[in-house]
């Protein structure tokens, strides 16, 4: 799936821009690019972006820092500091671009992979790991930064995005909800409800679907005989297909999509084309089911290397940005690795915590009897 | 308005009406409950004068309800989702156990959803299959719920008042087959806490426990063996999860014998449930095991089979017999 422009080279300069040239074939619909993986910018009619140097500076360093992380978190389950990780690998462009789409205001529906898009929240990495790590289920508060905990459960969040949109709806706020899933989640229920609900209420939701092409093993044909941003179609409302390792274009067309949402024209659909670097989990082993070509053709489509193609190329930054960004993700992956360590397990009597907002004498029972039991221990060591 | 006497689904929408009008953010969603005023009419004339964004006629499909009611509730709404039949629960059984019963756990008590389920369940009614089922032990079972059934037209109004006034996710049963028994309710009353039970009728031989449809059959049976001079204690539990077992207990150790009765399949029941606890709590006072009176452990018969199936008059005086034969 390499792009060939038709358009004539011009001289290299900063916003120096190529016309995207039409591609679609019988099975690979077209997608909205802005960033090729040569790291060549190309327009798009319906889509376009321009960022500062700044802006693309700062969704590089997004980018790689939440990769630094996101490896940092891997290595921990290695060395058994982790109960599992689902790492991120390659979906970084797909979660910045989407993330820094977003308004103060508006809130997101992760699953469990929206580490980047954490990032962009404001959500502290260090946060995510606790319920990897098994000292809670979640435990960052949602509305401190409007991103709502990780949902385990395939698809059952983008329900609970598209009530919250029905609420902003409601409230006449201008905000929009994003809600994210995969393809996999694409063959839930409550995805296909989420969707009829969002399109019958016009509710301002912006579904993102990141089709990384395997669900653990299924590859996206075990989901769907159509491009999935088609689906959006049946129930009324756009969909859209997004080169989602372009971090330019996913932040374009969501930018978009909240917009439309914002405004009062409902719901919209992106899928964001990626792939899954590594494995599902650190469960997993993706060497049972696809093959090394599969991830070697997507190297050459890295969302991180293609956007430090064309800053270099730009002259947007230089060796210091990115030995100071080098540095920068060494700090923060000691950061974590150190936080993680010394995150404490749960006092034993968190079990009875927080069960029933307001209490459940059945609950109260059993903690009581259980810190009978745990006292009965001491008192027989201090008796011995 | 006062005391005055009217039917269990009048004062539930009643009970909606009154919600609807002390709090901008509670809204009632599922199929029908608009125009139509649901199936059951419970909330009859209320999109009239709430309009269609308090009132909301969703689209049918039972998880996308209680998944949005979720979402409304993140956003600061107070949703009473109605599930039109207990066997149309099961869709959004994902919903209800895995999202709504344990988001304020997981989020470390920064989340509440306060979010009423109500769902006209058991039989009796003569419906076709999956009308007539009475699923409240698989939601008693489930940690982060409340679940509640009143059996008369004042708890109806009263628990439903304090279901949605709780923060906690409440899943609220109404005994369909008991929606046009009238009695009285006194809207200016104070209500018994919303997970106490009530004795019903006070009694020295026996302990009936009961809930929801089946208070009735229990009251009905206590006056029967009144007649061949047997003293029952009637206790509507109301609440199935929290249960309050001090009520109960202390009602049997005053009767040192006790029956539950349930529309549900005795097994694995809250019947069971009971009898355990009641066992270890009462132990010394019991002069008889506690039996279980309810449904078989086959699917809910067809219409012409339920008077076998469901617990009637003379299938708890059988249990008192044997209870009282100890």
């Amino acid at each position: 799936m390499t792009v060939e422009s038709t358009a004539a080279r011009k001289p290299r300069r900063s916003g120096a821009k190529r016309t995207s040239a039409k591609r679609r074939t019988a099975d690979q619909p077209e997608l909205v690019q802005l960033l090729t993986p040569e790291g060549e910018r190309v327009e798009h009619p319906e889509y376009s972006l321009d960022p500062t140097p700044d802006e693309l500076r700062a969704m590089y360093r997004d980018m790689v820092l939440t990769r630094r992380f996101d490896g940092e978190a891997t290595t921990l389950q290695r060395q058994g500091e982790l109960g599992l990780w689902a790492s991120l690998l390659g979906q970084e462009a797909a979660q910045i671009g989407s993330g820094r789409a977003l308004q103060d205001d508006d809130y997101v529906f992760p699953t469990y992979r929206e580490h980047g898009v954490a990032w962009c929240r404001g959500v502290d990495p260090v946060n995510l790991l606790g319920m990897f790590r098994g000292v809670n289920h979640g435990g960052w508060d949602p509305n401190s930064n409007n991103f709502h905990l990780y949902t385990i459960v395939i698809g059952s969040q983008t329900l609970h995005a598209t009530g919250y949109a029905m609420g902003v709806a409601k409230d006449g706020a201008d905000s929009a909800v994003l809600a994210y899933f995969g393809d996999g989640a694409s063959s839930q229920g409550d995805v296909a409800e989420a969707f009829t609900f969002a399109a019958v209420y016009n509710a301002p939701v912006v579904f993102f679907c990141q089709n990384n092409q395997w669900a653990i093993s299924e590859p996206t044909e075990r989901q769907t005989r159509v491009p999935l941003y088609q689906r959006a179609q049946g129930y009324g409302f756009p969909g859209v297909r997004v080169d989602g390792n372009d971090v330019l274009a996913c932040l374009a067309v969501t930018k978009a999509a909240l917009e439309r949402a914002r405004t009062g024209q409902g719901p919209m659909l992106i899928e964001a084309f990626t792939y899954r670097m590594g494995a599902h989990t650190t469960s997993d082993d993706p060497t049972r089911y696809r093959r090394a070509e599969e991830r070697e053709l997507w190297e050459t489509k890295d969302p991180i290397s293609r956007l430090r193609t064309y800053l270099t190329a730009q002259g947007l930054a230089d060796d210091a940005f990115f030995a100071d960004l080098e540095k920068e993700s060494d700090a923060l992956a000691k950061r974590v690795r150190d936080s993680v360590r010394a995150m404490p397990d749960p006092d034993d009597m968190a079990l009875f915590e927080h069960i029933y907002a307001d209490g459940h004498p059945l609950v109260d029972e059993e903690r009581a009897q259980f810190a009978e039991y745990q006292a009965s221990f001491v008192s027989a060591e201090e008796g011995n | 308005m006062a005391a005055q006497k009217m039917s269990l689904s009048k004062a539930i929408n009643a009970s909606l009406r009154k919600a609807l009008e002390n709090d901008p953010k509670v809204v009632i969603m599922g199929e029908d409950v608009g125009k139509l005023g649901g199936v059951f009419r419970i909330t009859d004339g209320l999109q009239k004068d709430f309009g269609e964004d308090r009132v909301i006629d969703t689209p049918l499909a039972e998880s996308g309800i209680v998944g949005t009611a979720i979402g409304l509730a993140l956003r600061g709404y107070r949703p009473v989702a109605e599930i039109q039949f207990d066997g149309f629960v099961f869709p959004a059984y994902d919903q209800i156990v895995t999202q709504l019963a344990k988001m304020h756990a997981r989020s470390l008590g920064k989340v509440k959803l306060p979010v009423v389920i109500r769902i006209p369940y058991g039989g009796g009614i003569g419906a076709v299959e999956h009308h007539s089922e009475s699923p409240e032990a698989l939601f008693a079972h489930v940690a982060g719920l409340k679940v509640v059934s009143p059996s008369n037209a004042s708890d109806a109004y009263w628990m439903l008042q304090q279901a949605i006034d709780s923060d906690d996710p409440v899943i609220y049963f109404e005994p369909k087959r008991r929606y046009h028994d009238k009695s009285e309710v006194d809207t200016a009353a104070i209500p018994d806490p919303l997970h106490a039970a009530r004795v019903a009728r006070a009694g020295t031989d026996l302990t009936l426990a009961a809930y929801g449809p089946m208070v009735k059959v229990a009251l009905d049976a206590a006056g029967a063996a009144a007649e061949e001079g047997k003293s029952l204690e009637v206790v509507d539990l109301r609440s199935m999860s929290p249960i309050d077992f001090d009520t109960l207990q202390r009602s049997v150790e005053k009767t040192r014998r006790l029956v539950v009765v349930h529309e549900a399949p005795v097994f694995l029941g809250t019947g069971a449930e009971i009898a355990a606890r009641i066992t270890e709590r009462c132990f010394y006072h019991l002069e008889a095991p506690v039996l279980r009176v309810g449904g078989f452990h086959t699917p809910y018969p067809p219409s012409r089979l339920e008077d076998e199936y469901l617990p009637g008059l003379d299938r708890v005086l059988d249990a008192v017999d044997r209870a009282l034969a100890y």
